[in-house]
């Protein structure tokens, strides 16, 4: 059991639970193109960034089970899809493979100036993990740009599919950097060094460059995706057919190991 | 009870060449601990050790504790779980010598030194090599797409062909010299 104080403590668990969410359900979309991706190539990357995802998910959950006292894999497989407190971004089923690439593009844009700033977290096991996080995420961010500019610069189906997909999710975009509830406790106890208005201010300036190249436009925020009480609730039908997924195995025999 | 704390963690903390605790021929739990650990290999490159391969952070010997800290290089590698049931197992005569005194081995992962590139050892980058694999660039780890050395004929007129590779940390490569595909250790 964690020795912090209880406001820090119960603020520290919704910014776990959020990081934690996030990837878990991005790396669990993500991984149904295992096998169907564009090409092999392609396979072989999406296959590794969901690992990535999954990975990262896992080890936030860890930090989390220290924190609470709890098991990694309950805090993962034993809740009910209503608790899940992902953002609205990653929410959206995969759909095509443009959806995939534009809901991927806005948030590891949106992540990376997340974990910039919680490199410098007081939390120092967060603090550490995140230093990690971030080597393996500047592939993703690399990978995620070549397709936006590839999908972009066709111009055709390929990219009236991706300008569909952005009017489809974007709008949902700055849920992932919507402040949360507890962001007040975080801000004043150093664990997030810095808040969601300044962190989105951050995110749209690293899209512009990416947008004004390809002539692509960010469609304005959904009024859900910017409150905190709506930014990570409200799941729709892709995130209840996904859960029913994830946890099938779980559900059939809690005791299953491997 | 004797405690042996090994090597000062600084000195483990050196970098890529074989730890002090390896070539001083100490008896003690830790000095005994890192021999065995040079001897178990990565199951995904059978022909690097984990030593070599520097995800050895640290032995410690505390309290009756022997702990190992791993480093993993890619944070979702699922054969960690393999490595650290692998050295349980390896170390468990260790447990049962009573003259060592250790109740119990723990196996445990940290973040506070991630792993680089720069922790495989000079010995773990030839075998690298010697078995096709370039090893990962020392310099200008940060940049991608990364550049790779071609390891059958030292060329460095080489292509990224893709940043993702069969594990987490390889990617793939062609040499445009010899023609041949070719795969390279990532830097973490």
């Amino acid at each position: 059991m964690s020795s912090l104080a209880p406001s820090r403590a119960a603020a520290t668990a919704s910014l776990l639970w959020a990081l934690a969410d996030d990837d878990f359900v991005l790396g669990f979309a993500d991984s149904e193109w295992t096998g169907i991706a564009p090409h092999l190539e392609e396979d072989v990357a999406m296959s590794s960034m969901a690992q990535d995802e999954l990975g990262h998910a896992a080890a936030y959950y860890r930090l989390l089970a220290d924190l609470i006292d709890g098991d990694p894999d309950q805090l993962a497989y034993d809740r009910p899809a209503s608790a899940f407190r992902h953002c609205r971004l990653v929410d959206h089923g995969r759909g095509d493979w443009a959806r995939t690439m534009a809901r991927r593009w806005l948030y590891d844009t949106a992540n990376a100036v997340r974990l910039e700033a919680l490199a410098d977290s007081s939390d120092r096991p967060l603090a550490e993990l995140v230093g990690k996080v971030r080597r393996e995420e500047s592939y993703h961010l690399a990978h995620d740009e070549a397709w936006i500019e590839r999908l972009a610069g066709h111009p055709g189906e390929p990219r009236q599919r991706l300008i569909e997909a952005l009017e489809l999710v974007g709008p949902d975009a700055p849920s992932a950097l919507a402040p949360l509830a507890d962001e007040p406790a975080l801000l004043a106890a150093g664990v997030l060094p810095v808040g969601g208005a300044e962190l989105e201010a951050r995110w749209l300036a690293r899209l512009g460059p990416v947008l004004e190249r390809t002539g692509l436009r960010l469609p304005p925020p959904a009024p859900a995706a910017t409150a905190p009480a709506t930014a990570r609730s409200g799941h729709g039908p892709d995130f209840d057919a996904l859960w029913s997924e994830f946890t099938s195995v779980r559900r059939l025999d809690p005791l299953a190991t491997w | 009870m004797t405690t042996d704390l090994g090597p000062a963690r600084s000195e483990l903390r050196s970098g890529a060449s074989a730890p002090p605790a390896v070539a001083a021929a100490s008896d003690g739990a830790v000095g005994r601990a890192w021999r065995i650990l040079a001897g178990i290999v990565d199951p995904e490159i059978p022909a690097i050790s984990i030593v070599e391969l520097g995800i050895v952070g640290d032995v410690r010997y505390a309290g009756n504790w022997l702990e190992i800290e791993l480093l993993p290089t890619f944070i979702g590698c699922p054969a960690l779980e393999l490595v650290q049931a692998t050295i349980g197992q390896r170390l468990e005569p260790l447990r049962l010598d009573p003259g060592l005194a250790i109740e119990q081995v723990v196996v445990t992962t940290s973040y506070a030194q991630p792993w680089t590139a720069e922790r495989i050892s000079p010995a773990g980058r030839a075998a690298l090599r010697a078995s096709g694999f370039a090893p990962p660039e020392l310099t200008a780890a940060e940049a991608l797409p990364p550049r790779a050395t071609c390891p059958y004929c030292g060329s460095r007129r080489t292509i990224l062909e893709n940043a993702f590779g069969p594990t987490r940390c390889r990617s793939i490569h062609y040499c445009t010299d010899c023609r041949q595909p070719f795969e390279q250790f990532k830097d973490g």
